[in-house]
C-alpha cells in the first residue's frame, strides 16, 4: 500500500491538548508537509498550553513562544536573522497561531510581515474561538455561534456578526499564496504545507480545527465535524497562488450536504431558530458561488 | 585613531550602529528617534553594512522582531522613545526574560497625554523595573561610546541582558556636537563576534524560548534574571572603566563624581542636566562655594554603593528628577538615591526636585538656585518633594 501522509513525526507523544482537539491533528500534519528544517513561533492560544509544561515539550523543532498578537513580527524578526547569517537556505520559518492571534489582535502584525514580503509561513489554526481563555467570541466565531461572551440570555442570542475572511484580506496583500485546508484532508493539508515550503516569500494557511470543548460536540466526532464543514461548502479547502484561484476540494451540488447537518452536531448551535438556520444557509450558498466564479474569473489557466 | 566627527546624538547612535554592523535592526520611526533610523537606511542602502533592516509596523512588532531575531542569534539594534516605548511595554519585559542582549536607544521623550513631543524621562522610567540594564548619557560623545559599551555589557556571558541607551530627546538626539569616534577596525575589534550559546537557528538540536513556566520553575527563573541584573553592576564597571584603556577614548564609569570630594552640597542628575549642572558648579567654585554633582550613568543596575561612597561626607543633597512617579514619594531617581543614603554612616539631608517634564527648559539659574537654596538653608532639608520651574509653585 502505498502511504499518502509521510512517516515523519515531528510532535511527539505526550502532548496536552483537550481530548479530540483538532489543533493537535493540524500541528502534526503541518509538520510532515514543513519537515525537520523548521522554526516555530507560537503566541498566546491554545497551543502555547499544548507542547508541554517547562520543562516538558513534545516539539522536535526549534520553538519560540511569542506574546499574543507579535506572531507576524517575531516570525519577521527570526527570518530576518536568518538571512544575516547566512543560514536561509532550506529552513522554514513558521508562525502559528490560533483564530483570535490572526485574526483580531496579531492581524496588524501577521499584515506588516506580508507586506514587507520576509519568507515566512504563517498558519492560523482555526477554532473560531478564544478557547484558551474559556471560549470568548472572536472574529472568527461565526455567525450564530455561542460562546461566553455571546451567550444566549433573553434580549440577545448568539454571535450576531459574520466571520472575517482572513484569506481573502491575505489575497488583498498580493501574498504569493494563500490557502485553506482541513485536519478533515490530511494529504491536501501536507500537499500545501509543502508548496508552501518551496515558495519563497510569504504564504498563508488557514487550518479548520474544530474543538470539542468549545463547540460542545463528543471528541470522537473532530474529523467527522470537519469533513462535514466542508462537504457544506461552510469551509471550503480552496488555495490562491499569485492571485490564481483553485478549488483543491471540489463538492459537486448533488453531493454537497446541507449546513443543518453540521450545525445540529455542536451544542454552540443548539439554540438557532430556522429563521437563523435559513440565512446561515444563504450565506454559505453565497460565498460558495463567490468561490465558484472567483475560480472561474481568477482561476489556474486551463 | 580617532576621528573628529561633528554628530548629533541620533546621528552617532546610527554611527556607531553601523561600525557594529549588527545582523538585524527593526524599528518605528517616532519624534525624536526617527533622524537615527533615516541615516541607518542610508547606510543599508549605500551597501556600507550587511544588517537586515526590517522597517516594521508599530513599535511594539519592532521589539517582538528583535526579540525573534534575537532569539535566532542575531545580534540586534532598535531605537524608539515615549508612546513607542510604552507601546512595546509587554515585550520589553519579555526581551529581558528570554536573556537576550539587545541594544535600543531610546531618545527620552515626554509621554503622552497631553501629546508633547520634547524631552523627559517618562518614558525609560516607566520601563525601569522591566530587566533592561538602562545608561542615560549626557552627550552625543557618550551616546556614541556607549554604544559599544552596551554591546560588550549585555552580551557578556553572567549578563545577557538588553541594554538601553537612553538620551535626551532633541536636546541631546539633535545638537551637533563634536565627537571623536573610532575607526571600523577598532570598534570590529572591541565589539567582536556574537556566538550565543543558544540559538533557534540549529534544527539538529532544537531549543524552546520561553515556554509556559508555571510554579514549578517560573521563580527560579526569575531568580536566575535577578542574578543577571547583579552581575551587570561588576560587568558595567568593568567594561566602562576600561574602555579608555581599551580603545583610547574618553573615561568612563557607571557615575561621575564632579568636585564631589569636599563638596557640602551636592545635585544628583542623569543625561544632559549633568552638562548644564558642570557649568553651574565651575562657576560656583570660582566663588569659592563648595558645590558637586553626582551624575548617574547607569540607573539600572541601581549602583547603590557607588552613589553612597559618592554621597559620602556631603551634608545636602537635591536630587532632580526628569520625571514624577504619581502617587509615590518623590521621583524615581529621589527614590532611588535616599534608598541607598539609608544605610550611609552620615545620611545627608535630601530633597527632590521635579523639573522639565515635557522639555521645560532647565537653565544654570534654576540649577544655581537650587544649589544656593542647600548652602543658605538653616537645617538640613530633608523629604521635601519641589517642582522646579512650574508655574504656581
Amino acid at each position: 500500500m502505498k502511504k499518502t501522509i509521510p512517516d515523519i513525526e515531528l510532535m511527539e507523544r505526550g502532548h496536552q491538548a483537550c481530548l479530540g482537539c483538532g489543533a493537535a491533528h493540524a500541528m502534526r500534519y503541518l509538520l510532515k508537509g514543513l519537515g525537520p528544517k523548521t522554526i516555530a513561533a507560537i503566541p498566546a492560544c491554545c497551543w502555547a498550553v499544548i507542547p508541554g509544561v517547562y520543562p516538558y515539550s513534545c516539539m522536535d523543532v526549534p520553538l519560540q513562544y511569542v506574546a499574543f498578537e507579535t506572531t507576524g513580527a517575531s516570525i519577521s524578526g527570526i527570518e530576518a536573522a536568518l538571512r544575516a547569517k547566512g543560514k536561509k537556505e532550506g529552513t522554514t520559518v513558521v508562525g502559528w497561531a490560533g483564530d483570535g492571534g490572526t485574526l483580531d489582535i496579531g492581524i496588524q502584525a501577521l499584515s506588516g510581515a506580508v507586506e514587507r514580503g520576509h519568507d515566512v509561513k504563517y498558519v492560523c489554526y482555526d477554532n473560531e474561538a478564544y478557547m484558551n481563555t474559556g471560549i470568548q467570541r472572536s472574529s472568527a466565531t461565526p455567525f450564530g455561534a455561542w460562546t461566553t461572551t455571546t451567550p444566549v440570555g433573553t434580549t440577545k442570542a448568539w454571535k450576531l456578526s459574520p466571520k472575517k475572511n482572513i484569506v481573502e484580506i491575505m489575497v488583498a496583500h498580493d501574498i504569493p499564496y494563500a490557502c485553506t485546508a482541513s485536519v478533515a484532508y490530511p494529504e491536501d493539508l501536507i500537499k500545501k504545507a509543502q508548496k508552501m515550503k518551496d515558495i519563497t516569500g510569504p504564504c498563508f494557511m488557514h487550518i479548520y480545527a474544530p474543538c470539542p470543548t468549545g463547540w460542545k460536540y463528543p471528541p470522537e466526532k473532530t474529523i467527522e465535524l470537519a469533513r462535514l464543514a466542508t462537504d457544506t461548502c461552510i469551509f471550503p479547502l480552496y488555495e490562491v497562488t499569485n492571485g490564481k484561484y483553485r478549488i483543491t476540494k471540489r463538492i459537486k451540488d448533488e453531493k454537497k450536504k446541507d449546513v443543518l447537518d453540521y450545525l445540529r452536531m455542536q451544542g454552540r448551535f443548539k439554540s438557532l431558530d430556522e429563521g437563523a438556520i435559513q440565512s446561515i444557509r444563504d450565506h454559505v450558498d453565497f460565498e460558495w458561488a463567490r468561490l465558484l466564479r472567483k475560480e472561474e474569473c481568477f482561476g489556474e489557466e486551463q | 585613531m580617532a576621528k573628529p566627527m561633528a554628530l548629533s546624538g541620533n546621528f552617532a547612535a546610527a554611527y556607531a550602529t553601523k561600525q557594529i554592523n549588527p545582523h538585524v535592526v527593526a524599528a518605528y520611526p517616532i519624534t525624536p528617534q526617527t533622524l537615527m533610523m533615516e541615516k541607518f537606511s542610508e547606510y543599508v542602502a549605500n551597501g556600507e553594512v550587511d544588517t537586515e533592516l526590517v522597517c516594521v509596523e508599530s513599535e511594539h512588532s519592532a521589539m517582538s522582531a528583535c526579540i525573534g531575531a534575537a532569539a535566532a542569534g542575531g545580534r540586534v539594534i532598535t531605537s524608539t522613545a515615549a508612546n513607542g516605548l510604552a507601546l512595546m511595554f509587554e515585550v520589553v519585559y519579555i526581551a529581558a526574560s528570554l536573556r537576550l542582549p539587545i541594544t535600543m536607544c531610546v531618545m527620552n521623550r515626554a509621554l503622552s497625554g497631553p501629546i508633547n513631543i520634547h524631552g523627559d524621562h517618562s518614558d525609560s522610567m516607566g520601563t525601569r523595573d522591566s530587566g533592561w540594564i538602562q545608561i542615560f548619557n549626557e552627550n552625543a560623545q557618550e551616546v556614541y561610546d556607549t554604544m559599544f559599551q552596551a554591546v560588550r555589557i549585555g552580551e557578556h556571558k553572567d549578563v545577557m541582558l538588553p541594554v538601553m541607551v537612553n538620551f535626551d530627546g532633541f536636546i541631546t538626539s539633535h545638537k551637533f556636537e563634536r565627537v571623536d569616534t573610532l575607526d571600523d577596525a577598532a570598534v570590529r575589534d572591541y565589539v567582536g563576534t556574537y556566538t550565543p550559546e543558544h540559538s533557534l537557528l540549529d534544527t539538529e538540536d532544537p531549543v524552546t524560548y520561553g515556554p509556559l513556566d508555571l510554579f514549578d520553575y517560573y521563580f527560579e527563573h526569575k531568580r536566575q534574571q535577578v542574578d543577571a541584573m547583579r552581575n551587570a553592576l561588576p560587568v558595567a564597571r568593568e567594561v566602562l572603566t576600561s574602555y579608555a584603556r581599551e580603545t583610547g577614548q574618553n573615561e568612563y564609569d557607571i557615575i561621575e563624581a564632579y568636585h564631589l570630594d569636599d563638596a557640602d552640597v551636592a545635585i544628583v542628575a542623569l543625561s544632559s542636566t549633568a552638562g548644564t549642572a558642570k557649568f553651574v558648579v565651575d562657576r560656583m567654585r570660582a566663588e569659592g562655594k563648595k558645590v558637586g554633582l553626582l551624575k548617574i550613568r547607569l540607573f539600572r543596575p541601581f549602583p547603590v554603593e557607588a552613589v553612597r561612597e559618592a554621597l559620602a561626607g556631603v551634608k545636602q543633597v537635591a536630587v532632580l528628577d526628569r520625571s514624577d512617579s504619581f502617587g509615590a514619594y518623590g521621583g524615581p531617581v529621589f527614590a532611588e538615591v535616599r534608598n541607598a543614603l539609608y544605610d550611609a554612616e552620615s545620611r545627608p539631608g535630601i530633597v527632590d526636585y521635579i523639573y522639565g517634564l515635557g522639555g521645560r527648559d532647565i537653565n544654570a539659574v534654576d540649577i544655581e538656585g537650587v544649589y544656593n537654596r542647600m548652602l543658605s538653608a538653616s537645617g538640613r532639608m530633608a523629604g521635601d518633594v519641589q517642582y522646579l520651574g512650574v508655574r504656581g509653585d
